[in-house]
């Protein structure tokens, strides 16, 4: 079973036309890897089909904007794994 | 429909916020200067404005789920198919649901049907702002009002 990370490495890859060697844990999806807001909707479709979630992210964006998050907590792609993550976990629970 | 002044619907029959849909209804004109272009002596309904029907019967129903306090902007485009030619005077019913709105964006998935056939669908993509000034808004209301938007149903139209 491939790991969050590998899954959501290779949705970036195909979503968006990104080399998948490229892409790396601790790449951040909008400062490295050049993605913008319409193509990360693409992203979090698929990744919500993918592991059966809905990401939250009006809600990331908001706190984003109002600077109660920083960019890394929810786009750097080991964090946004992790968050992943406690989303599945919290659909199991 | 006055493809003049690129309104593509005539009117907006259905509204149901309750399970995020739409339907209009448009009359293709029997003129048009577009028709002596597309074609000459074979006039077909442009595939671009029926996109463009789509995206603004998709749009009446953002406007309708965000009350009136965003405005949709057409930004991106997929899985569109054009499955028949629409000719002049044909009726046709359009069909819009909404698959997400948040985070700045709204997606919806449209179709238009005439006589009962699906004609064309698509998977329609807005980003959403803020009215950019009192003005377009005014027009808009305006608008929902010739297209008989109903105002104040929450539920089915």
């Amino acid at each position: 079973m491939p790991s969050t990370f590998d899954t959501v490495a290779n949705i970036i890859s195909e979503t968006c036309d990104i080399p998948r060697e490229t892409i790396k844990p601790e790449s951040h999806a909008i400062n490295d890897l050049g993605i913008d807001s319409l193509d990360f909707l693409d992203i979090a479709f698929a990744i919500d089909k993918a592991f059966g979630i809905k990401m939250p992210l009006e809600q990331w964006t908001q706190e984003v904007n109002d600077g109660k998050a920083t960019t890394e907590q929810y786009f750097q792609l080991n964090n946004l794994c992790a968050r992943i993550d406690e989303l599945v976990a919290a659909k199991g629970a | 429909m006055r493809l003049e002044y690129f309104q593509l619907i005539d009117r907006i029959a259905e509204l149901d916020l309750a399970q995020q849909t739409i339907r209009a209804e448009a009359r293709v004109p029997t003129t048009s200067t577009i028709f002596e272009g597309h074609f000459p002596g074979y006039p077909l309904m442009p595939g671009v404005l029926l996109i463009e029907a789509m995206a603004q019967t998709s749009g009446w129903l953002v406007i309708a789920v965000t009350n009136f306090t965003r405005m949709p902007f057409f930004a991106a485009l997929k899985e569109a198919k054009l499955r028949s030619f629409i000719t002049p005077g044909q009726n046709l019913s359009l069909s819009a649901k909404l698959l997400h709105e948040g985070s700045g964006y709204a997606v919806t998935k449209a179709d238009i049907r005439c006589d009962g056939k699906l004609a064309c669908n698509a998977e329609i993509t807005f980003r959403l702002v803020e009215f950019p000034n009192p003005e377009f808004r005014a027009s808009m209301e305006k608008m929902a009002a010739i297209l008989e938007f109903p105002r104040g149903a929450p539920a089915h139209g």
